[in-house]
């Protein structure tokens, strides 16, 4: 099915009286690309991937998935479609890496039918590509925080989800595991068809990995396109609030000549 | 490791060990010859008076009710993600107990099939919209310490309650109601194990059902969502269909504690907490668990009887304070 979506004129406030969270958000994200949403802390990042995936639901305006208003979609139908990686989520009592994956297939079999070989190839699979099948028998509780990470990847791989959308995936991780997980995403884009949307406070990974880049501030989108089109400095400037300059990528590899963004001191 | 199928089966056969044994054991003692003969039909009249007509309805009450607390108490712990919910501690069984003494000395509860079961879930959802509603009140989310209050303090105020009541009742009034504060199945009978079971066994299979479901809320109410989980509505099943289980346990035998605390998680212990494994094992575990108290709390003091929620309450306070103590130092 095809994996794409649209939002028109979205308004949304968590509380009646106060100032929206997301104010007037027109977006359309295409199908099979790596998107990032970036932002201040603050600037309606999460609260957008909340409204985009039926959490919450907007005051004012549209927001559909391939076609389908995201409230006329049944829960089971949508988790079908669309996988979600928090950032971070409660664990009350220990379980499995495989057990954690396993969850992923819920949407598949539901409350009463019978798991099938073809549900224990998929989460073998989504284990195999997030990079945790050597950890499938260990408990979540001894991993450190990037395989857990990658557990919950693996998670909303065994989905078999055409839409992968993440918060902050590497909001905690060190170097290695952040770009493992860049990495990673930016495959299942290009190589596997997934249309992925991430958020991140990772701006120079974001302009490398991704091919459209939707910057918030304050609610409302501020740019939206590809990296160079996004990153201008004088607009990174004032989203952020905090004197930048954007210098190419020096290479060498893929990514060479991609902008990035070097925070410059702040008397300058 | 044995596989969860094994360690079910091995409940089970403790069940049936802790059944028979609780058919012998009383003022007289009836040999397990006589026990197995006399549900067959092969024993002598007075074997098969005490054994079917006395001691059966007792063992497969507290059978029932140990089962439908022991799952209520899991399913508590996986709807709050906190090991120390359970109906006693959250103040539901004593909403329970003030809506099947209100039924009672107003008189109703003669129709005991429907009104004092139904009145006693009355009581179990106010109680449990009142927790919900002021630990939610306090803060965002659910703070441990302030639901476990909450739960406590409503509780008492529910049993002040009872205790006004029970003031303007008649003498006989006054102690069918000390044994719902109490608790006990000293006034067990085979119509109460009928209303019990007719409500229990349908809502336990149920939650047995929704084990898959469940599973998704321990990793939080947002990931469940995302998994495919309509969590709104799935949590207003789970809180309905407990708090029927509650209130017909209470309204059959009065406000045992602690039963939904100790046995499922001794559970997870041996067997983790998986619920597919966790809540068929509650039920088994909680039945065994309770005809055990109740058989403790007959012959203990014999000729007299403790209530069996003293029983259970010397097992489940030291337990409950040994888990209070683990969560603190957790953070």
């Amino acid at each position: 099915m095809s994996g794409f979506f649209r939002l028109e004129g979205v308004r949304f406030a968590y509380d009646r009286s106060g100032a929206p969270a997301l104010d007037d958000v027109t977006l359309e994200l295409a199908r099979g690309v790596l998107h990032a949403v970036l932002g201040p802390n603050g600037s309606g990042k999460s609260t957008l991937l909340r409204v985009m995936l039926g959490e919450l639901v907007a005051d004012r305006g549209r927001v559909s998935y391939a076609g389908t208003e995201i409230g006329d979609w049944s829960r089971r139908e949508i988790a079908r479609e669309v996988a979600f990686v928090p950032q971070a989520e409660p664990l009350a009592f220990p379980m499995s890496v495989r057990a954690l994956v396993e969850m992923g297939r819920y949407p598949h079999v539901g409350v009463l039918g019978r798991k099938t070989s073809a549900d224990g190839a998929a989460v073998e699979a989504a284990m195999e590509r997030a990079g945790v099948a050597h950890l499938a028998d260990r408990s979540i509780t001894t991993l450190s925080g990037g395989e857990r990470q990658r557990a919950r990847i693996a998670r909303a791989l065994a989905q078999e989800p055409s839409t992968l959308v993440l918060d902050e995936p590497t909001a905690a991780l060190d170097l290695h595991f952040e770009m493992e997980t860049f990495e990673l995403m930016r495959a299942l884009a290009r190589d596997a068809g997934f249309t992925v949307v991430v958020a991140t406070h990772n701006l120079n990974l974001a302009a490398r990995f991704s091919s459209h880049l939707v910057l918030l501030a304050g609610g409302k989108v501020e740019a939206d396109g590809a990296p160079r089109e996004v990153f201008r400095h004088h607009t990174l400037e004032r989203v952020f609030q905090w004197p930048v300059a954007v210098v190419p990528h020096p290479g060498p590899g893929p990514d060479e000549g991609s902008p990035q963004v070097l925070p410059l001191s702040g008397s300058s | 490791m044995s596989s969860p199928a094994l360690k079910l089966a091995a409940l089970a056969a403790g069940c049936v060990v802790v059944f028979a044994g609780a058919l012998m054991s009383g003022p007289v003692r009836v040999p397990l010859s006589d026990v197995l003969g006399s549900l067959t039909g092969d024993a002598d009249a007075t074997a098969r008076t005490i054994v079917l007509g006395l001691r059966a309805p007792r063992v497969a009450l507290a059978g029932l009710v140990g089962a439908g607390l022991a799952v209520s108490g899991a399913v508590f712990q996986a709807l709050l993600r906190n090991p120390l919910a359970e109906p006693y501690v959250l103040g539901v069984s004593s909403g329970a107990a003030l809506g099947a003494v209100a039924a009672i000395v107003a008189g109703i509860a003669a129709t005991s099939l429907v009104a004092l079961p139904l009145s006693a879930f009355g009581g179990a959802v106010v109680a449990m919209v009142l927790v919900l509603a002021m630990a939610g009140a306090h803060g965002s989310g659910l703070d441990t310490r302030v639901l476990l209050l909450s739960g406590v303090v409503i509780g008492a105020f529910f049993n002040a309650l009872i205790l006004v009541i029970i003031n303007f009742a008649d003498v006989e009034t006054f102690r069918t109601a000390m044994l719902w504060i109490m608790g006990s199945f000293a006034g067990a009978s085979r119509e109460g194990v009928v209303s019990v079971a007719l409500y229990v066994v349908p809502a336990l299979v149920c939650l047995l059902l929704l084990a898959r479901p469940l599973n998704l809320l321990s990793v939080g109410e947002q990931s469940a969502f995302h998994l495919g989980v309509d969590v709104v509505r799935f949590k207003v099943l789970l809180y309905v269909v407990t708090s029927l289980v509650v209130g017909v346990c209470v309204a059959g035998s009065g406000a045992i504690g602690f039963v939904g605390l100790v046995v499922p998680h001794a559970l997870r212990l041996v067997g983790g907490s998986d619920h597919r494994w966790l809540l068929p094992a509650s039920a088994l575990c909680g039945a065994m668990f309770m005809v055990a108290a109740d058989t403790v709390a007959r012959i203990v003091v014999a000729p007299a009887e403790l209530p069996v929620g003293v029983v259970t309450a010397l097992i489940g306070v030291p337990v409950f304070l040994w888990l209070l103590v683990r969560a603190e130092s957790l953070g």
